[in-house]
């Protein structure tokens, strides 16, 4: 081979080397979110109540204790699963009942869920039961206008004063 | 299945070598090269980094002020940063793949084999980690993507993605984190690198210079063509539409929402698990017997350590009562039984009358048995030019090439060969031309033998071919397996060559040279 071809040949395989590299690190584009849809992000961290209301031992209870051990006040760790449930347009969109996490059932129960949607004006129902008994603890309703490719955020306080409950962000 | 990949890659390897010939064929240097983008990215990335500001608004910013005020600077060298990191996925991977074909995994390579592994994860973790810095909308995809996909794991108490879910969640001193975790893991990276290449002795970590030069141009070129450009800068409050994915880090990210998390945990959980455990299912059933030292043959030169391919030889404080100060000790896990440490030995002398054994020889190739071999075949040439072909198992069978007029053997590797073979064959007239045939050159199968021999013949490395061995009776010939075009050429040309030369005394007078001098060196 005379060293024009060889030359050549070289720059032939650095020039394929270059537009692999070029052609993929940008191509083919991948669609994450349809053009006409918007996500909703439902996310958030809440403890539930306990399973079993905190109760005042009596002074017989407390003198079987071990003296390092006597507290009044007695409050069983474990606590309620969550319900979770969303509607949109009347449908239910999502339902999840949470179990507290932990050894004893005490922890916080945590949610992260995306859920893609179709653009537009929707009415959301959010709904959260943390107790043994009754019904949801907390509702929310409304409204809502979703852009195409917005996120919209569900959260959840608790301890938020005056009004608890769900909190729509978009 | 693999012996059909591996004619493949012959034939493809073959397609490059006519451009580039054997020394400079890339694919016989994806580990090198490798190396040389890791540094190319380095450079770049300290550039860099002189320019980058970590906060939300800041890192967007300055990343497009690089790109598009500095163009020529800033801009080249983010592109470099960006193409060179790609191009380490490509032949790296190539580099696994091409270990794998050829069966260079198992036995005493697990360990490079192992340890190359771990590297491909640290590898995607540098890139990736790196294109959050950039917090455009496709850093943005990335950050909750990789939340989203640890999520699925039960480590965490709350949930990662709950940290990108609105704007004011992101704040400056994430960047700082991302900035320091982009210097920490390559260090880790590189520490790894050091630890994949520790095993072999002279291990390849830069390119021949005209091929790290020619990558480097092809790079830059991309660079100026096609810059690396953002996404928009990140809103957590809008989701990623439409996504100018680099393939080679991001691939696996449009898996986690066509599947789920637990399903891209399982495919690289168990792609990395199947390759770590490559090379003990997929290991010969038979090992070959690795190298013996002989004592009483051994002056404790340390040949055999300095020229063993992968460090399987090391010299320890002589045990024998003999005045020497060192003697060889072989590793049985890492000796390749290549039989390049019987080439180096000095004691490897096929003149003597006495009972032939080497310092270091390979119980199932004894040298004793060599020389008898070669005796047989020499016996049964006739004709006026005669040559003695000194072939490699790893590469064209030479025995294809035996005739009256020439006799083959084949050896574990070419440079198990003692250059005094050569001088031994060509004295008395017994043949009139020598033929060394190995690997193709760049693709030794134990890395060193062609290397190793052809210093030996060029008299540079001990132990020397003797100066009254003319060169022009000796051809040397790198061919492959698929390779007998090319090997009976070579063949052809010495034959014609040496019919040219005068048939009496081929070996010239060297009464100045010594056989063998114990305290020689290099």
């Amino acid at each position: 081979m005379s060293h024009l071809l060889k030359y050549l040949g070289q720059g032939l395989a650095y020039a394929l080397f270059a537009v692999v590299l070029g052609y993929f690190s940008t191509s083919p584009e991948y669609t994450h979110l349809p053009a006409d849809s918007a996500l909703v992000k439902l996310s958030f961290n809440h403890a539930a109540q306990r399973k079993k209301p905190c109760h005042e031992r009596t002074d017989a209870e407390l003198a079987k204790l071990a003296p390092n051990m006597r507290i009044r006040k007695d409050c069983p760790r474990e606590r309620s699963d969550v319900v979770v449930e969303l509607e949109m347009d009347g449908k239910q969109l999502y339902h999840v009942v949470l179990h507290p996490p932990g050894l004893s059932h005490d922890g916080a129960a945590s949610i992260y869920r995306r859920l893609l949607v179709p653009a537009g004006t929707h009415r959301f129902t959010a709904r959260l039961k943390d107790k043994e008994e009754g019904d949801f603890s907390f509702v929310r309703e409304e409204n809502i206008t979703l852009a195409a490719g917005r996120v919209m955020v569900i959260d959840f306080k608790a301890d938020v004063p005056g009004a608890p409950g769900f909190i729509f962000k978009n | 299945m693999r012996k059909y990949l591996q004619n493949l890659l012959l034939r493809l390897e073959n397609v490059f070598n006519a451009p580039f010939g054997q020394a400079l064929n890339p694919w016989y240097h994806l580990g090198a090269i490798t190396f040389f983008l890791f540094w190319t990215v380095v450079v770049s990335g300290v550039y860099l980094y002189a320019f980058y500001r970590t906060g939300v608004e800041e890192a967007y910013q300055s990343v497009e002020r690089l790109t598009h005020d500095q163009w020529y600077a800033g801009g080249v060298m983010r592109s470099l940063h960006r193409y060179a990191s790609d191009g380490i996925v490509v032949t790296m991977l190539l580099h696994l793949l091409r270990n794998f074909i050829t069966g260079r995994f198992h036995s005493f390579r697990w360990f490079s084999w192992v340890s190359g592994v771990l590297l491909v994860w640290l590898v995607y973790i540098c890139g990736i980690n790196g294109y959050w810095m950039v917090w455009d909308r496709l850093a943005q995809f990335i950050a909750v993507g990789t939340a989203e996909w640890f999520d699925w794991l039960p480590l965490f108490s709350q949930p990662l993605a709950r940290n990108f879910l609105g704007q004011g969640d992101v704040n400056d001193r994430f960047f700082t984190l991302l900035s320091f975790a982009h210097i920490t893991i390559p260090l880790v990276l590189l520490l790894f690198m050091w630890i994949h290449t520790k095993r072999m002795n002279n291990a390849e970590t830069n390119p021949p210079l005209r091929l790290a030069v020619g990558t480097l141009l092809a790079l830059l070129a991309l660079s100026l063509i096609k810059p690396a450009l953002s996404h928009a800068h990140a809103d957590l409050a809008l989701a990623p539409g439409v996504i100018r994915l680099d393939w080679f880090y991001l691939a696996p990210y449009p898996l986690l929402y066509i599947w789920s998390p637990g399903a891209v945990w399982a495919l690289a959980g168990g792609i990395t698990l199947l390759l770590l455990a490559v090379p003990w299912f997929l290991k010969p059933r038979m090992r070959p017997a690795v190298a013996e030292v002989h004592l009483d043959n051994c002056n404790g030169c340390s040949r055999c350590a300095e020229d063993c391919p992968y460090s399987a030889i090391v010299m320890r404080p002589r045990q024998d009562g003999r005045p020497y100060a060192l003697q060889p000790v072989v590793d049985p896990n890492l000796c390749a039984s290549c039989g390049i440490c019987t080439g180096a030995c000095p004691y490897s002398m096929p003149f003597r009358s006495n009972e032939l054994v080497s310092g270091i020889e390979l119980p199932d190739h004894a040298l004793a048995t060599l020389r008898v071999d070669v005796d047989h075949a020499l016996a049964g040439l006739r004709g006026d030019v005669r040559v003695m072909v000194f072939g490699c198992d790893c590469a064209y069978d030479v025995r294809a090439l035996q005739s009256e007029e020439v006799a083959a053997l084949s050896l574990p590797c070419i440079g198990m060969l003692p250059p005094a073979f050569i001088d031994y064959v060509l004295r008395d007239t017994r043949v009139n031309g020598v033929m060394i045939a190995g690997c193709r050159e760049g693709d030794c199968q134990y890395r060193l033998g062609i290397r190793w021999t052809k210093l030996r013949l060029a008299r540079q490395r001990v132990p020397h071919l003797r100066r009254r061995v003319p060169l022009q009776r000796i051809e040397c010939c790198w061919a492959g397996i698929q390779d007998g075009e090319r090997a009976r050429a070579a063949l052809s040309a010495l034959r014609a060559r040496i019919a040219q030369l005068p048939q009496a005394a081929i070996l010239e007078d060297d009464t100045r040279e010594h056989e063998f001098k114990p305290g020689d060196k290099n």
